[in-house]
């Protein structure tokens, strides 16, 4: 049976109305956070990832209903075109972003890493974001651009 | 311009008036891409990211035999489903053959293909689709239609798809441009230079080897997705994400039975393609839907059915035999490859076509000859894949170039400098391997491939070749280390066949509007063409607003496939933008009293010898209020007969466990000699990103299937590619030239860095243990196998003794 649910989205509260077998994924894209991409809904290419409660989360294989009570960050939330987000603005610069379809994630990814660790070595950085799969970058400007950050102290504030 | 002169259409200026290559002030710096911040945002600009109201959902319901007739189908329990708005098969839409192929008019790949049919050819073939009000309820209508197949025989290797006797995978009369379906090819090309008889009685050494490549994905992280509806004017848009706009809706007009004027196409961001959605994979049953329902329709594949109903890379065999004299000349070289296109022929003469002549131009050889069959058998299709058959060309002549330079115990690279091409070159047999047509002689104007190699090796380190303290570690016995080279050619754009058009016109405040057809799949093109066209207007990137592909709106572009969007596409925007600037300058002159002549653009201003300036946002307004109204504006396209040769040369340096067989690879080095660097970024992150695609090829990725055709890699758990921390080193150089057809010198970039990975890393194989692995990927297993080859269990394997 389909229930009312509140979710909290980046600080906002949502009243929505989800079925027991909606995944977030599909809830966030409804409520048209379209920053939360799809790759392949079996949790394995992490382009859904979204942060629950700081934590790096594949959207797609968690069900909206348990997200309730759950503080979720999409990349809509960290930052804004006028507002970038620190890892945001290292992406643009190091020309981080091809297709631009895992950056999201990837940004989040970086974000949940930065934030219990500020000054991450690469190896790090490679294992927090090996859970998003990109096929355009070989990883290697992403990781420059975390890296970037990471040395200028892991600023996680947006500027 | 003059249309009927090819000396307009094909003309490409070095620079603008007045500016030396070093006054570049766009061109060749990492600029900012357009879309960067939009993407990092997460801002809806995909196919996916619009919700239409009353939007149905479609679901495929695919085959389960590799080969069947349908001898029974009901629709009726799903069409009775509430909320079913239409369930199609093969009774209900007109059989118009077509190729899903993505390519120019006419086509080269055959007409093979119905939107739905009475017999399917692979597991994952489409039998019935369905438009409904949910997913779940489109999905619960698939398992309410009854099917009653009758199952053929079906083939699944290629060796026995010609076989007499084989089953008939395309036994329809209405089959058009296979070469034999009868024996089940599809497509067989033929092409030889020289005397191959006087060629092998020159030579001291004849070589005749086998390789093998597998079928891989391109697996593109958005799913080929696709939403079509009716507007307002009864005309039919297909917003989708392809390579390929003006394709998709000239190939689509006949099948759903619309004319070309009623097709809109958009194509907006995409998730990358690879050569995927060079296809018309979707966009047909999607329109299908929208016209039985009359609402708007959205057709999305899921991961597993990108995996086994999408396209792939075509399989090889690559039979060679060279003959070489004792000091290492290439007197004869001779491939037959026979290659597997799957159920439908897509891009099967072309991707063939395209091995040949890879593999036969990168070394001078007066006697060569080419011959290849390409096989339809009941497996998931291959199609377009990055490299378009050069992969599977390069592994093979690649290892055998290795092969030949060990049996004449010279250096691999002493070996290749003394047969690899340079400027001047011709290819013997350009005109015999046109695409699906006679073809163009292309005199190779440019090489840095000398460069490339020189740099190249000194970045990896090649002399540790000889250091045996490296190669066999003392504290680590179970490793041996090794290195291995590839040396590469491609093309750029196909010669005198693709077209891109552009426009540009100026707004009141001194920026422009750019619009080309070509379609940005995620390589960065936007931003290359914007800077093009800033460089020669003299203002910013940002005064460049690029906007993409509708074909309502935009001009034809071919698409972005071939290596050609810099080249082709680029060299139109830099016309339309040359023409641009001088209708500024007129307006400047007027202003400024000056001759147009001695005006120059830059910096947002156009600028005279005394320092008197006028500003674009000035000459904008006084060209659209004040005098002589006009609006500044130009459309210009591009073609070429020249295809100038990206050159490059890749390195591979790999530790390979002899307990395990793992072949841990630990750095690559991609030097690459593109022409001018338009984007440096850019660049790098292509060949960065291509080096990858090379690596998984090279040593995990591969489609495996069980007796019956059922493919067993549905997700990305089964079939792995490179994830951020597994990855090597990667070393990119760009070593670059200034090659006189293309705009500001520039050649390709995009598909040259996946060619060489494969065999630099066998070759680093080889060198490391002395066995030589003609077969990919080089997976633990069938490295250990080799290792251990001839040798009785608990023998010490062969590079021990």
């Amino acid at each position: 049976m389909k229930r009312t649910i509140h979710l909290e989205i980046n600080g906002h509260h949502h009243t929505v109305t989800v079925a027991p077998g909606d995944s977030l994924l599909e809830v966030l894209r409804r409520e048209g956070y379209f920053g939360v991409k799809h790759g392949c809904e079996t949790g394995d290419c992490g382009v859904c990832a979204v942060l629950l409660d700081g934590r790096i989360v594949n959207s797609c294989i968690l069900l909206a209903m348990q997200a309730e009570g759950h503080a979720i960050t999409t990349i809509e939330g960290i930052g804004s075109p006028s507002a970038l987000h620190p890892l945001q603005q290292a992406f643009v610069d190091a020309g981080a972003i091809q297709c631009g379809y895992c950056t999201p994630a990837q940004i989040l990814a970086a974000k949940a890493l930065l934030e219990e660790d500020p000054h991450p070595s690469e190896e790090a950085i490679r294992e927090a974001i090996a859970g998003v799969l990109c096929r355009c970058t070989g990883y290697k400007k992403p990781v420059e651009a975390i890296l970037s950050v990471a040395r200028r102290g892991g600023s996680n504030d947006a500027v | 311009m003059p249309y009927n002169d090819p000396e307009a259409m094909t003309r490409m200026s070095q620079h603008p008036e007045g500016l030396s290559p070093d006054q570049l002030r766009i061109v060749g710096k990492p600029a900012r891409r357009v879309d960067a911040v939009k993407l990092a945002t997460g801002r809806g600009t995909f196919t996916d990211d619009i919700e239409l109201r009353g939007m149905l959902h479609a679901r495929l319901l695919l085959s389960p035999h590799a080969h069947a007739r349908i001898k029974r189908i009901d629709a009726s329990k799903a069409r009775a489903l509430p909320g079913v708005h239409a369930v199609l098969t093969y009774q209900d839409i007109p059989p118009v053959r077509f190729t899903t192929a993505g390519q120019s008019y006419p086509e080269p790949s055959p007409l093979d293909t119905l939107s739905l049919e009475n017999k399917v050819r692979f597991v994952g073939d489409r039998v019935a689709a369905v438009a409904a009000e949910t997913p779940e309820i489109a999905e619960e209508a698939l398992e309410l239609i009854e099917v009653e197949y009758e199952p053929l025989p079906a083939v699944l290797d290629m060796e026995e798809a010609m076989k007499p006797g084989a089953p008939i995978i395309h036994d329809e009369p209405d089959i058009q441009g296979a070469h034999d379906p009868q024996r089940n090819i599809a497509a067989h090309i033929e092409a030889e230079c020289g005397n191959l008889a006087r060629g092998y009685e020159e030579a001291d050494l004849i070589l005749e080897r086998e390789y093998r490549v597998p079928q891989v994905q391109q697996t593109p992280l958005e799913p080929h997705v696709c939403i079509t509806w009716w507007d307002e004017d009864d005309r039919l848009v297909v917003r989708t994400s392809t390579q390929v706009p003006f394709h998709v809706r000239r190939i689509i007009a006949p099948v759903i039975g619309l004319p070309v004027r009623r097709i809109r196409v958009i194509k907006p961001r995409i998730g990358g393609g690879f050569g995927s959605k060079q296809e018309v994979l979707i966009e047909d049953i999607c329109a299908h839907l929208t016209i039985a329902t009359g609402r708007p329709v959205r057709l999305e594949y899921t991961r597993a059915e990108e995996f086994m109903a999408s396209r792939s890379r075509h399989p090889q065999i690559l039979r060679f035999k060279a003959g070489v004299t004792r000091d290492g000349r290439l007197t004869a070289l001779e491939l037959y490859v026979l290659a597997d296109t799957g159920a439908y022929g897509c891009h099967a003469l072309t991707v063939q076509t395209n091995t040949a002549s890879k593999s036969l131009s990168l070394y001078r050889c007066p006697n060569m000859r080419f011959r290849c069959d390409v096989v339809y058998t009941n497996k998931p299709v291959p199609g377009a894949f990055r490299g378009y058959g050069a992969p599977q060309a390069f592994f093979a002549l690649e290892s055998l170039m290795d092969e030949l330079a060990h049996a004449l115990g010279m250096d691999p690279i002493a070996f290749r400098r003394k047969n690899w091409v340079g400027e001047g070159d011709v290819f013997p047999l350009a005109v015999q391997l046109g695409e699906g047509r006679e073809g163009f002689e292309t005199p190779i104007i440019t090489c840095g491939l000398p460069e490339c190699v020189e740099q190249g090796a000194k970045a990896i380190g090649w002399e540790r070749r000889n250091d045996p303290h490296w190669k066999r570690p003392p504290d680590r016995p179970h490793i041996r280390r090794g290195i291995g080279v590839a040396c590469l050619i491609h093309g750029t754009a196909i010669p005198g066949l693709d077209m891109g058009g552009a426009y540009i016109k100026m707004n009141d405040d001194g920026s422009f509007n750019l619009t080309f057809g070509g379609a940005d799949l995620g390589t960065g093109a936007d931003t290359v063409l914007a800077q093009i066209a800033a460089e020669v207007l003299g203002c910013r990137v940002e005064d460049i607003i690029v906007k993409a592909v509708d074909t309502d709106f935009s001009p034809f572009d071919k698409g972005a496939y071939a290596s050609s969007t810099t080249f082709i596409s680029g060299g139109s925007v830099k016309k339309a933008a040359e023409l641009v600037a001088q209708q500024i300058k007129e307006v400047a002159s007027h202003i400024m009293e000056e001759n147009p002549a001695n005006l120059r653009l830059e910096g947002g201003r156009v600028i005279a010898p005394s320092g008197e300036s006028v500003t674009l946002e000035e000459i904008a307004l006084h060209s659209l209020h004040v005098e002589d109204q006009h609006q500044i504006m130009a459309t210009a396209s591009h073609m070429s007969y020249k295809s100038p040769p990206p050159f490059a040369a890749q390195f591979a340096e790999v530790e390979v466990d002899i307990e395990t067989g793992e072949v841990r690879v630990v750095q690559i080095v991609s030097a690459v000699d593109c022409g001018k660097v338009i984007n440096p970024h850019g660049a790098e992150g292509q060949i960065e990103g291509g080096a990858t695609q090379g690596l998984g090829y090279a040593v995990c990725e591969e489609m495996h299937y069980d007796a019956d055709g059922r493919l067993l890699e549905l997700t990305f758990r089964d079939y792995h590619i490179f994830h951020a921390d597994e990855m090597p080193t990667l070393k990119t150089i760009l070593v670059e030239t200034i090659d006189p057809s293309g705009p500001f010198g520039a050649k390709a970039v995009a598909e040259i860095p996946i060619d060489g990975i494969a065999p630099a890393v066998a070759n680093a194989v080889f060198d490391a243990t002395g066995v030589r692995i003609r077969e990919i990927p080089l997976t633990p297993e069938r490295v250990w196998r080799a290792l251990h080859a001839g040798t009785r269990s608990g023998e010490s394997p062969p590079l021990d003794r």
